[in-house]
């Protein structure tokens, strides 16, 4: 859609840059991170997130075009690329989160735009208003049964789904990409306080930080 | 709390994730300004308040932010069906009250809810699919 | 303190309590022991404490009843310190620990000696039957007469004054099967559900599972029961698709199957949760659970026999006296005698016999008992009286003797004469009453059975009763219902049913029991000795005679009149006693009368585990902008908005002291509009709208046009509820043909988002649009002020020629570095740019303003400061100014109301309607005090005759009111009835400290009219 303002958030230049949990002061909750952590939290800030919109069949073709895989049809599904760094997760029936690494999200808008054409959807960046938090470890499920109602165990969510529900107080799009790993992905301005739910809820499981970065 | 089937995320949520948007298949009259004081302020102030069978919109707002209808029992809580928007329900109260054939209420289209229909109620519904 | 080391009661041997240990505890100051495996109350029976409490309207001496959940009287305030102090705990239902300290929580000066005793000595005049009902009904004031002296002597447990130390939290579960108990049903539901492969959830809220097995006389495959129950634990503790939790109660059976079960994690080890590993852990645990069955496993009660004086302590539930023997190793007297409408009652007099004490008799109220534990008793040499019971307790502090008399169940009299029998105990069975609380919860009403002479719970789906829930008694019996339910809950979630190979249990014969509850006594029920039925409550057989007679004839209504079944325990002992003296006084059956609605919670809830983490820091989200350190570290006071932490102001420590909120505003507000501020305006809701309709759908759900809004141009917007009223507002710029930015108030963002959508879902699903909120992927930050663009200029590519880039236009480019778009829109009146850039830049984009800002005395400013330029310019905030009850006509905006587009728009047909057509309806309006150093009050009323007398008629009220530092006075926004033809008019607002305020009705622009400032 040729009447649509595309934008490239992303200074040519690099300048300082802050993720959401810059406020949280990883740093020093890493340094008393847990020795033989029951749960481990890590960020991966700054990669690009792309909401993408329209009609499964539309959007199913540019997306194998440009990302090479297919685009996730089932509710709840969660799919990733062959080097597993891309991953597309379905939201709603005209929905989809995909998230690719960090600086990709413009170039890949203007490809899925490219192969779209006149078609009817939209796509999104939201890049600087949620980050992703991973969690691990053996009790990692059980800090997610402390913050969300729902279903974390296995047999009802297993690798590749990812559900928008809730944690603690606020929302969380939560997400299994493989079997030992979970992942958050939290909204900006909410990500402080889901991040000191998590804090709180690992004390008791031992609790590691690692502070990431990029 | 209600146990909700999302027909469009395909499984039971908790109620926190959902909004109650009240009674469901109000149209908005599609001319308005044909429509006298008395049409305007029924449509947009008097609902029903029924004992038992009620269609109400509830929408979806922390997963799919999708909207779509419940009927709902008023007096034990039981969830019927649910079913999208644009959709209209397989169990009313006239059908019930009539003991006709509900249709098929497994229907991909809409959703049927087992947990919390109470056993008179699933009763009913099997009973008129027998 | 006086220390007492025998423990009188404590048999030698038997029972699970390890007589190795010894653990110390006290009760109302005295020092006591007991052993791990006690319970407080098992402790306080080993060591002859015979009063625990004064009961709660009479004030008289009451003991240890029962050995569980369902014990009325030793309800004790827990707690060796202030913070830890937890009131209404059941003696009964807590372990005993090293340390343990507990008082009783009624009786005032203490129990031994109670003032109140004396007010019931008299008969209880001072509080008769209904007394409660009677006070509320009477005027207001006679509830607050009695309540500081009811509260006092009553006593239900004080709340701690200091702060808790521990700390609550809560689980989300999810099961297939969730089986609550872990008596003989539910382990071997249990079993049989673990079996079949489903997911399962045990909980017990015992300390122990095992249920009734851990007292019972019965043997599994010949060996004792609790051999059978720890294997079992055993195996269901191997399984990993089992889950169990000990000292763990549900609470609450709540819709869809949803189950509160609360775990006391650290109850039974001390007052304060111990560290582990310097970790803090939870004191308790609630667990939300929602089951797709559940199998209720609850067991049942033992219901007490209503005779004369039975609250004398001594007079226990027979099954209690078992357990206390079996369990506990406690014999809590001498001399026994007990009283029975059936055969499980003899096994007290066994266990008592068996322990060395004496059986002084058996009542038993059958002419011809001749089941097998009859048997037992008789080849024992136990004396045997049938057709009689005990009908009434003698005796002050502690049984003394007890009066036995044949009675005539059906003519409800005493039929001979009655002999006294020296005892100190006497045990009591009336039958057994299923716990079916929990069915309760879910509306469900119960169904009597005249079999087992109980009710039994009523259909809930996805629930299976098993064993004593079901009124399933005998223990083989129990075991294959235990089975059966567990299968079935299975089987519904499609799992296939297994098969459990369960223990031998012996069949045993039994007599029939009769129904008898409340018992006859030489006088009538109304002059005769007190005849309890609710203790905690001390409701008597009487009161109940007393309600019916006053014309009470529903049982809600008996339950309210008298306040049976108001206790903590919510008449766990006696409801059915009492529903069963109610039917009989009525004249009908039990079924007729039926039963009151119990509710959760089943015991009591801490509020702790309630609120679990939700405190404190984590109480509700706190959402912060980009700038938030910057803010924090810049000394801002925050403002909440919603769930935003907003900077409200920034106050500057000048000359070592902080300037005050009304200083640091007016100097904000100067800088604002004399040199250049700054504010985050992040939190504005912001929504991406793409697609061919965008246009159209602006058109549709906006009150003014939108068709020929231009690529690069901004404009305001009003949006309706289709009721006509205001419900947001904002600016909304066009990005492309087919691309719109809008924006929302910072409250109004997610409700307007869901606004869009449900008229795009249910109303206008054809037009081709969508919508996405991008609300935390911008970043916005206002520079506002005459060197606004000079500012700017120094740090962006961007041409800000006016010219080039006008009021309401918005353009792209680079600010800092870093790629943004500039929006020329004012919420001051100032020159103003609202620079947009992606979140994770703003703070480098913020600070390299700061850096070139210094020479214009770059002023950050909060949300204070912003309400009180916007004011000046008479801009509104919505939810301020308007409440759900203004159009946009009442604001005077008819230049944002297009009345001839041709959809007709949401809220348009409303505005015709004749109340909204009304001349004299509240319109907003500038305020002018006329003493110009009076700032108005908010929500002050306006009256448009200050001599009328009050009543007077209110014409409408301040909305927003402050300080003006550029004009030097006072002024205000307000709603006034027929405001907008009314100008140059003075209204009054007369105030609460007899003051009265001029005004006169102005514009609500107070500065710059023209609006020439922003242009520049």
């Amino acid at each position: 859609m040729s009447d649509v303002r595309m934008f490239d958030s992303r200074p040519a230049t690099a300048v300082d840059a802050e993720s959401p949990l810059a406020v949280s002061n990883l740093a020093e909750r890493a340094r008393r991170s847990a020795a033989d952590p029951g749960v481990t939290l890590r960020e991966r800030a700054f990669l690009g997130h792309l909401i993408l919109r329209g009609g499964a069949i539309v959007l199913d073709e540019a997306v194998r075009e440009v990302l090479g895989v297919s685009l996730p049809a089932r509710p709840g599904a969660l799919v990733h690329d062959a080097d597993g760094e891309r991953s597309i997760q379905w939201l709603s029936p005209d929905e989809w989160l995909v998230i690719v690494p960090e600086g990709e999200a413009y170039s890949l808008e203007k490809r899925l735009r490219d192969a779209l054409g006149d078609a009817h959807f939209a796509i999104v960046d939201v890049s600087g208003g949620q980050t992703l938090v991973e969690l691990s470890g053996p009790r990692a499920r059980e800090v997610l049964m402390k913050s969300t109602p729902y279903d974390v165990h296995p047999r009802h969510f297993p690798a590749g789904k990812g559900v928008t529900t809730i944690f603690g107080k606020a929302t969380a799009i939560l997400r299994r990409p493989d079997e030992d790993r979970w992942e958050l992905v939290l909204r900006r301005s909410f990500a402080d306080y889901c991040y000191r739910w998590l804090v709180d809820a690992g004390e008791e499981y031992g609790l590691a930080v690692e502070a990431s970065g990029r | 709390m209600f146990h909700i089937y999302c027909p469009y995320c395909e499984e039971h949520r908790e109620e926190e994730e959902f909004h109650a948007k009240g009674q469901a298949h109000i149209a908005r009259p599609a001319d308005p300004d044909a429509c006298s004081d008395a049409e305007w302020g029924d449509y947009l102030f008097f609902r029903d308040n029924p004992r038992g069978i009620h269609h109400e919109l509830w929408v979806h707002a922390v997963g799919c932010r999708k909207f779509f209808n419940i009927t709902r029992h008023t007096v034990t809580y039981a969830i019927l069906e649910t079913y999208k928007m644009g959709e209209q329900p397989t169990i009313t109260a006239e059908s019930l009250a009539r003991g006709e054939k509900a249709g098929n209420v497994q229907a991909a289209s809409g959703g049927q809810q087992t947990v919390g229909a109470s056993d008179a109620a699933v009763a009913s519904v099997k009973g008129a699919q027998a | 303190m006086s220390q007492s080391s025998s423990q009188p009661n404590r048999l030698a041997q038997g029972g699970r309590v390890d007589r190795t240990r010894k653990l110390t505890f006290t009760f109302n100051g005295k020092r006591y022991t007991g052993h791990p495996g006690d319970t407080l109350a098992s402790a306080l029976l080993a060591n002859g404490v015979d009063v625990v409490n004064r009961s709660f309207k009479y004030s008289r001496p009451r003991g240890i009843v029962a050995a569980g959940a369902e014990e009325p009287n030793a309800v004790v305030q827990l707690g060796s310190s202030e913070a830890a102090q937890v009131p209404n705990v059941r003696a009964t239902q807590q372990a005993l620990y090293d340390g343990l300290e507990a008082r009783s929580t009624n009786g005032w000066p203490n129990v031994q000696r109670d003032l109140m005793g004396s007010v019931g000595k008299l008969g209880g005049s001072f509080m008769p039957p209904g007394f409660y009902y009677k006070t509320f009904m009477a005027p207001a004031s006679m509830w607050m007469t009695y309540e500081k002296y009811i509260r006092k002597s009553a006593g239900l447990g004080r709340s701690p004054v200091e702060s808790d130390p521990d700390i609550y939290d809560h689980m989300n579960q999810h099961c297939d099967v969730l089986v609550i108990g872990a008596g003989p049903a539910g382990l071997s539901a249990a079993l049989a559900a673990a079996y079949s492969g489903a997911r399962v959830i045990l909980c017990d809220e015992q300390e122990a599972m095992g249920g009734s097995l851990l007292d019972s006389r019965e043997t599994l495959d010949g060996d004792t029961a609790t051999r059978w129950v720890d294997a079992a634990i055993d195996e269901l503790a191997s399984l990993d698709n089992v889950t169990l939790l000990a000292r763990t109660t549900a609470n609450g059976y709540h819709d869809h199957n949803f189950v509160t079960l609360h775990e006391r994690r650290t109850e039974h080890l001390a007052d304060v949760a111990p560290r582990v590993d310097g970790r803090r852990q939870s004191r308790s645990r609630l667990h939300r659970v929602r089951a797709a069955q559940v199998v209720l496993a609850t067991g049942a009660h033992e219901r007490p026999l209503v005779y004369g004086n039975n609250d004398v302590p001594g007079n226990l539930l027979a099954g209690a006296v078992s357990t206390y023997i079996r369990r506990y190793g406690v014999a809590p007297g001498q001399k026994l005698v007990l009283s029975t409408s059936n055969d499980h009652g003899y096994r007290a007099a066994l266990d008592w016999q068996e322990a060395g004490r004496e059986v002084v008799a058996i009542a038993d109220a059958r002419d011809n008992p001749d089941g097998e534990l009859v048997e037992q008793a008789r080849a024992a040499g136990i004396r045997i009286i049938t057709g009689s019971a005990v009908i009434e307790a003698k005796g002050d502090k502690r049984v003394s003797g007890a009066r036995v008399a044949q009675i005539d169940i059906d003519g409800f009299r005493v039929a001979g004469k009655a002999e006294e029998l020296a005892c100190d105990t006497i045990a009591s069975s009336g039958g057994y009453s299923p716990v079916i609380h929990l069915s309760s919860h879910t509306g469900t009403r119960p169904v009597w059975r005249d079999d087992i002479l109980g009710f039994v719970p009523g259909d809930v789906t996805g629930m299976t009763p098993a064993g004593g829930a079901h009124g399933v008694y005998a223990l083989d019996a129990v075991l294959e219902d235990g089975v059966a339910a567990g299968n079935r809950a299975a089987e519904a979630g499609g799992f296939p049913a297994a098969s459990v190979n369960l223990p031998r249990a012996s069949a045993h014969r039994e007599s029939p029991a009769v129904a008898l509850y409340q018992v006859p006594h030489e006088k009538p029920t109304l002059r005769a000795p007190k005849q309890f039925v609710d203790l905690q409550n001390d409701v008597t057989a009487a009161g109940i005679d007393v309600a019916t007679r006053e014309g009470f004839e529903s049982i809600e209504h008996v339950k309210r009149y008298t306040a049976m079944g108001f206790g903590t325990d919510q008449g766990k002992l006696g409801n059915i006693n009492g529903m069963a003296i109610a039917a009989r006084c009525l004249g009908q059956t039990i079924p007729e009368t039926g039963t009151t609605v119990f509710r959760p919670n089943y015991t009591p809830v801490t509020f702790g585990a309630i609120v679990g983490r939700h405190c404190r820091e984590l109480f509700d989200p706190e959402r912060y902008t980009a700038l938030h350190e910057w803010h924090v570290e810049h000394g801002a006071e925050f403002e909440d908005v919603g769930q935003w932490k907003r900077p409200w102001y920034f106050p500057r420590t000048v000359n070592g002291k902080k300037e005050s909120m009304h200083e640091a505003v007016a100097r904000e507000c100067l800088a604002v509009r004399q040199g250049v501020g700054i504010l985050d305006a992040s939190t504005l809701g912001k929504i991406d709208i793409q697609g061919p309709d965008a246009r159209e759908f602006l058109g549709r759900v906006y009150t003014n046009k939108w068709a020929k809004l231009a690529p690069g141009r901004v404009r305001y917007g009003l949006m309706c509820k289709d009721d006509g009223m205001l419900m947001d507002d904002g600016t909304t710029s066009c990005l492309g043909d087919n691309h719109f930015l809008m924006t929302t108030t910072t409250g109004g963002a997610a409700g307007v988002l869901e606004w869009l959508e449900i008229w795009h879902q249910t109303e206008w699903p054809e037009l081709e649009v969508y919508f996405n909120s991008v609300t935390d992927h911008w970043a916005t930050m206002t520079v506002t002020g005459p060197e606004a663009r000079k500012l700017l200029a120094e740090i962006t590519d961007i041409d800000l020629d006016k010219e080039a880039f006008k009021f309401m236009d918005w353009k792209e480019g680079n600010v800092a570095g870093v790629p943004a778009r500039v929006f020329r829109i004012s919420f001051t009146g100032e020159l103003a740019y609202e620079i947009n850039v992606q979140a994770n830049y703003a703070m480098h984009v913020w600070k390299t303003l700061f850096a070139h800002g210094e020479k214009y005395d770059l002023t950050p400013y909060g949300t204070e400061t912003m309400h009180v330029l916007r004011a000046e310019k008479g801009l509104i905030i919505v939810g301020q100014d308007t409440d759900g009850s203004v159009t946009p006509e009442d604001l005077n905006m008819y230049w944002a109301i297009g009345y001839d587009k041709p959809f007709p728009w949401i809220g348009k047909r409303a505005l015709s309607r004749p109340d909204t057509r009304r001349v004299d309806r509240k319109q907003l309006v500038g305020l002018r005090p006329h003493d110009p150093k009076v700032v108005l009050e908010e929500g002050a009323q306006i009256v448009f005759d200050p001599e009328q007398s009050i009543p007077m008629t209110m014409v409408g009220h301040v909305t927003s009111s402050y300080y003006s530092p550029i004009l030097d006075s006072g002024f205000a926004l307000a709603v006034v009835k027929g405001g907008h033809h009314r100008m140059g008019e003075t209204v009054y607002l007369p105030m609460v400290d007899g003051k009265v305020h001029a005004a006169e009705i102005v514009s609500t622009v107070f500065y710059d009219p023209k609006g020439e400032r922003q242009h520049v």
